[in-house]
């Protein structure tokens, strides 16, 4: 194995072996989802000394890189405001991720629907 | 110097710490090297040791070359570097490893930095440019200005900052910190970036 690739395994490994550590009985594995999946992502939020967690739900709209560099990009509209976050696939402040719906989608990448209401993105993707 | 290596780069990727964030990091392949040759203080009249990296067939060396390695019992290698002032003692003919460091120390690493052609002021002294378009000004925003005085002294002076070659050139980053080490595959993790391209070769040392 190429030494580069052989270290980004392994960066992987420890990545999932920390989320193990940290959430014990609770560990979710890394589902496989695709974009025009809707998904619940929990989210590691420290608050000082304390953390918790919180819910992120919205559409995936898109993925990128390979390995450890995994991203995925999801959109939600909030309180009529479209807020897209990237998500590293493999990073430790993310708790789990659920695939709600599968999408119905042609596209690897959905930025055509930024300028769609909800209704209908919700067309489109059924 | 308290521990050198010589090495090449290999490429970049990323790590997550454990609380979560995200480490940019630099591999990089480095040694067994050989030590060569000792320089005394008495003989040479400076210390130092001469490591190899990267053996090679026999072939492709000088006989003058061969030589040298033939005096110390090593097998030729295609680099050889000298490094100054060891603190430690070292005997001709040890190996030296990744494992002379350890997780969390800081290094200095050398190596020759990407070559960017020739560059003009703004890319390669960051300066600020003349500026603006409108006001009288035309073509020239990223001139350098002015670049010296009048009749007296009549000339340039000498150093001062123009457009011309930028990188390809030997240089030194401090204090970076290894962030994992792979002996048995010789590998060594670096936080952050090194110079040059990847299959560079780097020297890195700890001081």
């Amino acid at each position: 194995m190429n030494a580069l690739h052989l270290v980004e395994t392994m960066a992987v490994e420890r990545a999932i072996a920390s989320r193990k550590e940290k959430d014990g009985d609770n560990y979710v594995e890394i589902p496989e989802f695709k974009p025009g999946d809707t998904v619940n992502i929990s989210v590691r939020v420290v608050e000082g000394e304390k953390e918790r967690i919180q819910i992120f739900k919205g559409i995936v709209i898109g993925r990128r890189g390979a390995g450890i560099n995994q991203t995925f990009l999801v959109r939600k509209i909030s309180n009529g405001v479209g807020v897209e976050r990237i998500f590293p696939l493999y990073s430790p402040m993310i708790q789990g991720i659920e695939v709600l719906r599968k999408g119905k989608v042609r596209r690897a990448k959905l930025f055509y629907l930024r300028g769609m209401s909800e209704k209908k993105i919700r067309q489109k993707l059924s | 110097m308290n521990a050198a290596i010589i090495g090449r780069k290999l490429g970049m990727t990323s790590l997550y710490s454990d609380d979560g964030r995200h480490i940019p990091c630099t591999v990089v392949e480095a040694g067994p090297c050989p030590v060569v040759l000792r320089r005394t203080m008495e003989k040479d009249g400076y210390a130092a040791i001469q490591i190899g990296f990267e053996e090679i067939s026999e072939k492709k060396i000088t006989k003058p070359r061969k030589g040298a390695f033939d005096k110390a019992g090593v097998k030729p290698t295609r680099i050889l570097k000298e490094f100054r002032d060891p603190k430690k003692e070292y005997e001709i003919g040890q190996k030296l490893t990744v494992e002379q460091f350890a997780i969390g120390d800081l290094v200095h690493v050398s190596g020759n930095s990407k070559g960017k052609g020739f560059q003009g002021v703004m890319k390669r002294y960051n300066f600020s440019g003349v500026g603006m378009a409108s006001h009288g000004q035309k073509d020239r925003q990223r001139h350098p200005g002015s670049v010296g005085q009048s009749s007296s002294p009549s000339r340039i002076m000498k150093g001062i900052k123009m457009a011309g070659r930028m990188g390809g050139k030997r240089v030194t980053v401090r204090n970076i910190q290894i962030v994992d080490i792979i002996p048995d595959r010789n590998l060594l993790v670096l936080k952050g970036c090194i110079p040059g391209p990847p299959n560079t070769q780097v020297e890195i040392v700890n001081n």
